[in-house]
Parts: structure tokens; C-alpha cells; sequence
């Protein structure tokens, strides 16, 4: 049976690790790579790199970084921040990534999900989709949040199916942050009314969130970085415990 | 020993370059005919649309070559159904070496599927020493039906041939160089073969 997915996301700045609450109070932690091993031995499915600095000259930074995660982690990993060109992605996966996620990029222009689609195959393009729920209405907000716009979330999620990306990652702008749990009604509904696995993003803060978002949800993966990054919750301890919930998991 | 990664412009060769490096060997990319001929053993990696991937190994000129080799050769996910008769995805011709057809998985299914599923039922020394039941990972949404061939099954929605093998010809449809230790473990044993 195809199993859940657990995947910790790390936020990388000129090519180390950060954490940090709302991108606020950034700390250096330390090597991502060390760090996606040890992420790797718990247990995870997949990691998630977003490159928060990602600016024209840091992306050679990031190539370097991608290239040195492919040759030590044996798992799938998914790279996002700043991408906006099909030579962007060409960049990355040469250098190892398996996938990359475009968020802000794809708002803007659509076509560039159908181009990356045709060179690369759906397999590797992961959009990412950041909303806020707004007096009952979804909308598309950009740049990590910030910047909101009029689109319906639905209606991007299935155009963005409709023009072939693999995955789409969600992430709940009410819900990030707030360790209150995912959106688990937004999610449902993306899971129901579309064909493409969906990852769940934002809010998980305890272990039985991450049952719920699977349950109740409907979400194919869950993905979280401060619980896992201020070890709140311990990977390997997350997943027997979903098993016990009987959600099929890897362990 | 001489490992050969077959380059004809499709597939996450870094991965696999990268899998063969942690088992303590060194792969080279090739499109040279003979020098993948003269390889120990041979990966034939694949990712994207089957078609399109088709028609750059008909540009590279190595389906006669592939279809010849008689050292034991591994396809990899696009690489293993490239292997069989044909592919629903693009109406491709594929090269023969099974005889199966890839077909898509059911619209009522979620498509692609991706992630971790079990492999069961396994047979050959691709398998030493693996547990029924470990989890591999798969990013695919065309699948080989069982056969006489199948070495290793899978199930999403249906039961289906997660790796084959036809004499000196094996395939997975999993990704063992992304697939934790027990991917490294299969990769060790093909090369072990």
C-alpha cells in the first residue's frame, strides 16, 4: 500500500541552514547537509530545501548545495525558492534535485508549469501554493506569503493540475505558524476535486495534527520544519505513532 | 569492475552516479556503443514522457545495442518500461526485451503516484537479502502489468510488476538510488550479479 509521507522542510540562506518563526529572528543551523542525513535516518520520506535568499548570485550557491545534498541522502528531495526559468530547473536537477516547486513564478506566468512539464516530465514539477482564507474565500497570496492577489485557490489548484504539475504543496497562510493544526477543510476539498497527490503545509504543532490532516484531510504528505527542527517531534516517534492511528506509514 | 550509465539525454543520472559512489564504485556516462558493450554491467536510467524518451534513444542510435547486451543490464523506472513491447503513454514502441505492455493506472486512482509502496512476492538475486514487504520509492503513473517476468510486485489499486527480469535484462520500477538503505542494498546486488 502507497504509505503517507512525512517531509521536513528545510529553509536555507547563502547555503546553511536557518531557523527561525516567520522567517523572523533567522539562526544560523548549521550544515543542511548534515542535517538532511540525520533527517534521513529518522525516517523522513522526503525533504523539501527552500532557498529564502534565493537572488541571481546566490543561485550558484544553491546548485553547490543541491549537489552535495544528491551525493549524500539517499532519499527524495524536492528544491524551491526564487526559480523562475526552465534553466533554473535545468540547473537543479543536473545537480541532483529530484524535484523542484515554483510558487510565485507560476502565478505569474502559467506557461512556465506547461514548459517545465514538456522538458522534465510531471514527476519532478511540485507548485506550491500559498492562501489565506479571507472572509470565507481562499485566495492566492505570493512572495512567501506576503503579497495577496485575487485568485481563488481552487480554481489555481485545477488550472495548475490542468497544465500538468505532479504535486501541488499547500500551504494555509491562516494556519502557518500558528501550531493549531493544518487546514484540513481546504484540504479535503484540493484532495477530492483533484487527481494529483497534495501536500499539507503549515500548522503542525503535535503529532495528532499530522493524524488529521491524513484522516480528515485527505493529504497524501505532510510536510513541517520547526517541530522537526526544534525536535518537538521526533520523526520516528511521529510515524509509529500514525501506524498505531492505522495510517499506513513507512517505518 | 566497469559500470555504464547509458546517456541518451533522459533521466536523474546525478542520482544514480551519486547511489553507485555511497557502494564504493564509480559509474561513467556513456552514449559510445562500445564502451557500453564492453561495460560489466550496464543502467539504463529513464524519467519524463516515454515518447519523447523514445524517440532520443532512436536519435542516439543504442536501441540495437541495449537489445544485444548480454552482461546484465538494469532499467530504471521510464528505463524498465522503455524495455517492454510498448507504452500507453505517447503510443511508444518500446524495445521488446519483455513482453508487456504499459498501461495507465485507473482515473479513479491519484496519478501520478508518488512515494513509498511495499514490494512483495520476490524473486532473483536482485533481491538478496531484502525483506518482503520493504518499502521502495516510485514517482509513476504508467505501470507494467504482472507477467512472467515479474520479479517483484507492487499494488495500487491493482497488483502490478514492481521489477523484472528476463534472462541478462532486469528492470525496477521503484528507484533504488532514492529508495534509503534497502534501494542501496538492490543496487549493491545488481552489481553483485
Amino acid at each position: 500500500m502507497l504509505t503517507k509521507r512525512i517531509i521536513p522542510c528545510l529553509d536555507i540562506k547563502d547555503g546553511r541552514t536557518v531557523k527561525g518563526v516567520n522567517f523572523v529572528n533567522l539562526k544560523d543551523a548549521g550544515d543542511p547537509v548534515e542535517l538532511a542525513e540525520v533527517y534521513a535516518l529518522e525516517g523522513a520520506d522526503e525533504l523539501v530545501f527552500l532557498d529564502i535568499s534565493a537572488t541571481e548570485e546566490k543561485r550558484k550557491t544553491l546548485a553547490d548545495l543541491v549537489y552535495r545534498v544528491a551525493e549524500k541522502v539517499n532519499i527524495p528531495f524536492t528544491v524551491g525558492g526564487g526559480i523562475r526559468s526552465v534553466e533554473d530547473v535545468d540547473i537543479l536537477l543536473k545537480n541532483g534535485a529530484d524535484k523542484v516547486s515554483i510558487n510565485s513564478s507560476a502565478v505569474k506566468n502559467p506557461e512556465l508549469i506547461n514548459q517545465l512539464v514538456a522538458k522534465f516530465g510531471s514527476q519532478c514539477i511540485v507548485v506550491a501554493i500559498d492562501a489565506k482564507q479571507i472572509d470565507g474565500q481562499w485566495k492566492v497570496h505570493l512572495v512567501g506569503g506576503k503579497v495577496p492577489t485575487e485568485i481563488d485557490l481552487f480554481e489555481w489548484a485545477n488550472e495548475v493540475e490542468e497544465r500538468g504539475a505532479g504535486e501541488i504543496l499547500f500551504t494555509s497562510m491562516n494556519h502557518d505558524g500558528t501550531k493549531n493544526g493544518f487546514a484540513n477543510e481546504a484540504l479535503k476539498r484540493l484532495s477530492q476535486s483533484l487527481k494529483i497527490p497534495i501536500i499539507a503545509s503549515g500548522g503542525a504543532g503535535r503529532v495528532s495534527h499530522f493524524t488529521d490532516t491524513f484522516k480528515e484531510g485527505e493529504a497524501d504528505a505532510a510536510l513541517a520544519a520547526s517541530v522537526f527542527h526544534f525536535k518537538e517531534i521526533d520523526i520516528t516517534d511521529l510515524k509509529k505513532e500514525l501506524k498505531q492511528e492505522g495510517i499506513p506509514v513507512r517505518l | 569492475m566497469k559500470i555504464v550509465i547509458i546517456d541518451y539525454g533522459a533521466g536523474n543520472i546525478q542520482s544514480i552516479m551519486f547511489a553507485i559512489q555511497r557502494l564504493g564504485f564509480k559509474a561513467v556516462l556513456s552514449s559510445d556503443a562500445n564502451e557500453i558493450q564492453e561495460a560489466d554491467k550496464v543502467i539504463f536510467p529513464g524519467v519524463g514522457e516515454a515518447s519523447s524518451a523514445m524517440a532520443k534513444l532512436n536519435e542516439s542510435g543504442l536501441e540495437d545495442t541495449i537489445k544485444n547486451l548480454t552482461q546484465p543490464v538494469l532499467g530504471i523506472c521510464l528505463g524498465m518500461q522503455l524495455m517492454c513491447n510498448s507504452s500507453e503513454e505517447g503510443n511508444t514502441k518500446g524495445l521488446g526485451i519483455f513482453d508487456l505492455d504499459v498501461v495507465k493506472f485507473s482515473e479513479a486512482l491519484k496519478v501520478p503516484q508518488i512515494g513509498w509502496n511495499e514490494i512483495t512476492e520476490l524473486k532473483s538475486n536482485l533481491f538478496k537479502l531484502v525483506p518482503e514487504r520493504s518499502h521502495i520509492y516510485l514517482v509513476h503513473s504508467f505501470y507494467a502489468p504482472k507477467s512472467e517476468d515479474t520479479i517483484a510486485v507492487s499494488e495500487y489499486g491493482l497488483e502490478y510488476s514492481a521489477a523484472l527480469k528476463k534472462d541478462n535484462f532486469y528492470g525496477t520500477q521503484f528507484h533504488p538510488e532514492k529508495s534509503s538503505k534497502i534501494g542501496s542494498k538492490i543496487l549493491q546486488n545488481f552489481l553483485e550479479l
